[in-house]
């Protein structure tokens, strides 16, 4: 609740929608969205544009775009909260919402605590009481619902992890301050490699639950995997077969896919991201073209590329003007391996049940990749690429009831206490006092309190400290 | 009595009651003191010390606000230690050895210069309230005295119950009187009372020890004190204290006793400080612990008795002596007074407001261990804050409230009105946020400014303020306007094992260095000229040495502590109404009624008020 801050955050309902609205409020919502925001007109500029006006324009991190976005210009005190706010309407999907926040964050905003905009408006005298009221029922309510989400989110025992975790910190605050409040003491202090000890490991159950937060998001949002592949190869096919549905169109034209279309299908209990791309075969259309751009950006926001080909096609198209058309398929391979650093690449060819497989083996071999061979009509195959897919999710993290972190909240106080850490660290290898050190293990310890909603600390330290050693004359 | 109707009436003539009528006199209301026993003002009824690790510096912060105990501390020590030198500036911590009766005697000439307070020996046995209003008080001798205030400094008196061993008797202190009838009074008019136990260790005599088997504690080297004053200067000789130790045979004993020890056969039910344990409780909780350490405290410059410090105990007093007998240099030891253990009343500090006046009875005001704490100095800054806010209510003055990232004395007060506390309260450098701030040798620039708009602090402690922050900041232009020549300087970079220079630097960048101290500097002869031709001392190039090697970590923390927002200082309403908020949790609206938080900032320190009941009750507040 520090209204010097610029906070951030979704206000329309997490998940995927049509589009969705990002709130930028705070003294500093204009210079940190001036750093990632040009509009496309050049005579406009965020600088000039007047309170109650919209700008169209590009969110962009280093040269990339991120999205193309509009913002909704508030000045101060004109807003909801009275700050200055830009209310960024953004496409819909899970990952351009996540980029946008996590880019404001970057450039100086934080996440935004639960009712904080309300309480801002009605520090800024926004709200009567009356309507300030009507809010408050709101925020209360949404705090249950919020509080049973927490709830459902504490798999394996989040709450109880971060208990520990807290706990081993605790504990290692006492033992600074130990040296400090009680230096008169016939107690034994710590030594310095000890704390040092208590620290790695500290950094490491939180480096997990942090790392854990990918795991996490995957289980609320779903893996994203592109299907990639040649007009015709199939891919609404398979996808149907997937979904056990006919839902997207499926013709014999090639090229009818042009948009992308995102398929949520649950395989093994894991959610999938099905994102139906237009393929990258160079064409001479012009909506086929936009279509392969889309394609490499799609890839690009994907876990997992699932390139898809015709098997058929090797017999089919090879000879035409005298080209061997595995060459074709293999310089698609090569320059999705280039594009898919980091990610799964699946090579799968469809229609196997179209081809003599004598024929095509040899075509097949100079492809040199491990393919996936199935049919999505015949349903062949399927059930090898359904293995491959869900071997993508850390199961393992699941089954074994190991900490699951899926709330951006909680994620940024992982973040926050682990660079807190860092901090003290730092300071232990610098030997400075531990008065200094415990400045910053008690910001760790109020990030991993804002979670659990434990924020007395020097009760604890000190009750930790009475608990252990024999203190006092 | 001598007036027709008194501003301040203080009970009780210990550290609390001795700061809180001497603040409200000096503020120049007509105040009386009435104690029990005129011959006991300004008693240490435990350990012959003053200060320590958070409680020095809450002397220093008495003495800069214009209170008087580090002045009479520096008057009658007898031996002075700064500790936790090696640490941070924040952690450095003046303690003192006194002379008990020196003290005493001091706080008793120091109150009869004033001439505006007027002394009574009885015992107050009751209030005179009206309509929520106190109008005096009643002593046992039949008197009723008027007064617009009062302020109760009862000390362990309330009911107190004295034990050793399976013997108990009633007394406020070994060898005097228990108060009878406050307690019955207060309960009487709605106050909640709790109980409370805190013990204190034999004194023995001096000449019956053999200190060639303990350890030497001398004092400081170059002694400090604790008042900012002209008026006290530093200790030319000090008295040493010894360290020895209780051994696994010492244990034996005091364990054979323990089924006759009142903290183990049920006789004391009532909490006692868990870092202030009794020996038996030591032993017992810690039971891998094969031995404890305890510290040999002279009483005085020429008396022989002596302070056991580290052996509080509650048993039968032969045991005590026989299991003393057994530690090193204590084998003809032979008891002055026993160790004793007592519980008395106290009441739970959630009933006061911030300036420690009671929310139930209006120019009623609570301090020191009635209020639930322990320690001297945790006293005595009660009695001078509720002697400073008697004064003010009694005058038309605004309250006179310290912030947290203020003074030790603001997190002292805040915890105990806010959170309440479950046994003696003492203080901790931990318990404050923005200790980093809250520096010894600061408390004169925190305080000081305040105190003199009170009217607490002379014009010559203003001036002397002022002398010393500008000889500290013109030192620092000249630190930071002096180049130095790489030649000049190597040699002694090079000895403390810190790199050398390669070109011209200003001085101040030197000093930076956490290996250099200002003091190395002096080899470099325009510095020593400097501070010679200017008449700095050790305060003033000590305030340099610190802003240069600490000034990351205070600006830091100063940016926390202003984090504090216009939001967090939201007053909320004295008669708001939490029940009707029902989308509070029930434990929130229940302690929020019970506490009455002032601002925003105090309810989030409230347990069991949590983030989203603040965002509630932010919500539900007008402006």
């Amino acid at each position: 609740m520090r209204m010097e801050d610029t906070i951030c955050a979704l206000s329309t309902p997490q998940g995927m929608g049509a589009i969705a609205m990002i709130r930028l409020s705070g003294p500093e919502a204009f210079k940190i969205f001036n750093q990632v925001f040009t509009p496309f007109r050049k005579d406009l500029s965020l600088k000039t544009a007047p309170g109650y006006s919209m700008l169209f324009g590009k969110i962009t991190e280093g040269n990339k775009t991120v999205d193309e976005v509009m913002a909704g210009i508030f000045r101060n005190p004109h807003s909801y909260t009275g700050e200055d706010t830009i209310e960024i309407s953004c496409h819909g999907s899970t990952y351009i919402q996540e980029q946008i926040l996590k880019l404001l964050i970057a450039h100086g905003a934080r996440l935004a605590e639960p009712g904080e905009y309300t309480m801002r408006a009605f520090a800024n005298g926004k709200m009567d009481l009356s309507q300030a009221e009507a809010v408050a029922d709101l925020i209360a309510s949404e705090s249950a619902a919020s509080h049973r989400v927490a709830l459902q989110q504490m798999r394996g025992g989040f709450s109880e992890e971060i208990k520990v975790l807290r706990e081993e910190l605790i504990n290692f605050a006492s033992l600074v301050e130990l040296e400090l409040d009680f230096a008169e003491e016939d107690v034994e202090f710590a030594d310095r490699q000890q704390l040092q000890d208590l620290l790695e490991k500290i950094k490491k159950v939180l480096k997990r639950l942090i790392d854990s937060f990918a795991t996490g998001n995957v289980i609320k949002n779903g893996v994203p995997v592109a299907i990639v592949g040649a007009p015709n190869a199939g891919k609404s096919t398979l996808l149907n077969t997937l979904l056990n549905e006919e839902r997207a169109i499926v013709t014999e034209v090639a090229g009818t896919t042009r948009d992308a279309i995102e398929d949520e299908i649950s395989l093994g209990g894991i959610k999938f991201r099905f994102i139906d791309t237009a393929g990258i075969r160079e064409t001479e259309d012009v909506v086929e073209s936009i279509g392969i751009r889309k394609t490499f950006e799609k890839i690009e926001q994907s876990q997992v590329v699932l390139y898809l080909f015709n098997v058929e096609s090797l017999v089919t198209l090879s000879g035409v003007e005298g080209q061997d058309f595995s060459e074709v398929i293999k310089n698609e391979i090569n320059q999705l391996k280039a594009k898919t650093q980091g990610k799964t690449l699946l090579i799968v060819a469809n229609k196997m049940d179209l081809v003599d497989i004598h024929s095509v083996e040899s075509s097949l071999a100079n492809l040199d990749a491990d393919l996936l061979r199935i049919s999505a009509l015949e349903k062949t195959g399927i059930e090898e690429l359904i293995q491959c897919l869900t071997a993508e999710v850390n199961l393992e993290a699941l089954n074994s009831n190991q900490t699951i972190v899926t709330n951006a909240r909680h994620y940024d106080a992982l973040n926050k206490a682990f660079s807190d850490i860092q901090k003290v660290e730092e300071g232990l290898e610098n030997q400075i006092s531990g008065d200094f050190l415990a400045m910053d293990i008690r910001e760790a310890l109020k990030h991993l309190g804002s979670i659990i909603g434990e924020v007395e600390t020097d009760r604890d330290i000190l009750g930790n400290i009475f608990g252990k050693f024999c203190i006092g004359k | 009595m001598y007036s027709e109707e008194y501003d301040v009436i203080v009970v009780g003539g210990g550290h609390a009651g001795c700061e809180a009528a001497a603040a409200a006199a000096n503020l120049g209301s007509r105040t009386l003191l009435v104690t029990m026993n005129l011959q006991t003002i300004g008693q240490m009824s435990c350990n012959p010390a003053m200060g320590g690790v958070a409680k020095g510096q809450i002397v220093r912060e008495i003495d800069a606000l214009g209170g008087m105990s580090g002045i009479i501390t520096d008057k009658t020590m007898i031996q002075f230690r700064m500790l936790n030198r090696s640490k941070g500036p924040a952690m450095w911590s003046p303690r003192a050895q006194s002379d008990r009766m020196r003290f005493a005697e001091e706080w008793r000439l120091t109150l009869e210069r004033i001439p505006i307070l007027d002394f009574y020996q009885d015992m107050v046995t009751g209030l005179i309230v009206d309509k929520n209003r106190v109008l005096g008080v009643r002593t046992s001798l039949g008197s009723e005295i008027k007064s617009k205030s009062v302020v109760l400094t009862n000390g362990t008196f309330l009911n107190g119950l004295i034990h050793i061993g399976e013997k108990q008797f009633g007394g406020g202190r070994a060898g005097e009187r228990a108060a009878k009838g406050i307690t019955e009074e207060l309960v009487s008019l709605g106050f909640e009372a709790g109980r409370m136990k805190t013990g204190t260790p034999p004194r023995v005599d001096g000449r019956s020890l053999d200190y060639s088997k303990m350890e030497e504690q001398p004092g400081d080297e170059m002694p400090e004190k604790f008042s900012f004053s002209w008026e006290t200067r530093p200790l030319e000789k000090q008295r040493s204290c010894h360290i020895t130790y209780t051994s696994a045979e010492v244990h034996d004993v005091l364990r054979k006793g323990f089924d006759r020890s009142p903290m183990f056969n049920g006789q004391i039910q009532s909490t006692g400080p868990r870092y202030c344990p009794s020996i038996e409780d030591k032993i017992n909780r810690f039971a891998d612990k094969d031995r404890h350490q305890i510290f040999v405290e002279p009483e005085g410059w020429n008396t022989v008795e002596v302070y056991v410090n580290g052996f509080s105990t509650s048993l039968p007093d032969e045991i005590q002596s026989k299991a003393l007998r057994m530690v090193p240099g204590f084998e003809n030891v032979k008891i002055f007074r026993p160790g004793y253990a007592i519980e008395y009343d106290y009441f739970p500090p959630t009933q006061l407001k911030y300036t420690l006046e009671t929310k139930l009875v209006e120019g009623l005001y609570f301090a020191g261990q009635i209020n639930g704490t322990t320690g001297y100095e945790e006293a005595a800054c009660q009695g001078l804050m509720a002697g400073i806010n008697a004064h003010n209510k009694v005058h038309g003055r605004s309250e006179f409230v310290l912030e947290r990232e203020e003074a030790y004395i603001g997190v002292l007060i805040d915890d105990l009105i806010t959170k309440g506390t479950e046994e003696p309260y003492r203080m901790f450098t931990s318990r404050a946020e923005f200790r980093i701030l809250l520096r010894q040798d600061n408390a004169d620039v925190r305080l000081t400014p305040r105190a003199y708009e009170l009217g607490l602090a002379k014009e010559d402690q203003i001036k002397r303020l002022e002398q010393k922050v500008n000889k500290v900041t013109e030192l620092e232009k000249w630190l930071s306007h002096e180049s130095v020549e790489p030649e000049i300087l190597n040699p002694l970079l090079e000895a403390k094992s810190t790199s050398p220079l390669k070109q011209k630097v200003k001085l101040n960048t030197v000093l930076a260095r956490p290996q250099i101290e200002l003091v190395d500097l002096m080899e470099y002869q325009p510095l020593a000229n400097y501070i010679l031709d200017q008449g700095l001392g050790r305060e003033e190039w000590e305030q340099v040495e610190i802003k240069e090697k600490y000034q990351g970590y205070i600006e830091k923390e100063r940016e926390n502590a202003k984090k504090l927002t216009r939001l967090e200082d939201l007053s909320i309403p004295e008669d708001f109404d939490y029940t009707k908020l029902k989308s509070l949790s029930y434990e929130a609206r229940e302690k929020l009624s019970k506490v009455r938080p002032v601002t925003i900032k105090q309810a989030k320190r409230i347990s069991g008020v949590s983030p989203s009941d603040i965002s509630v009750l932010l919500v539900y507040m007008g402006r």
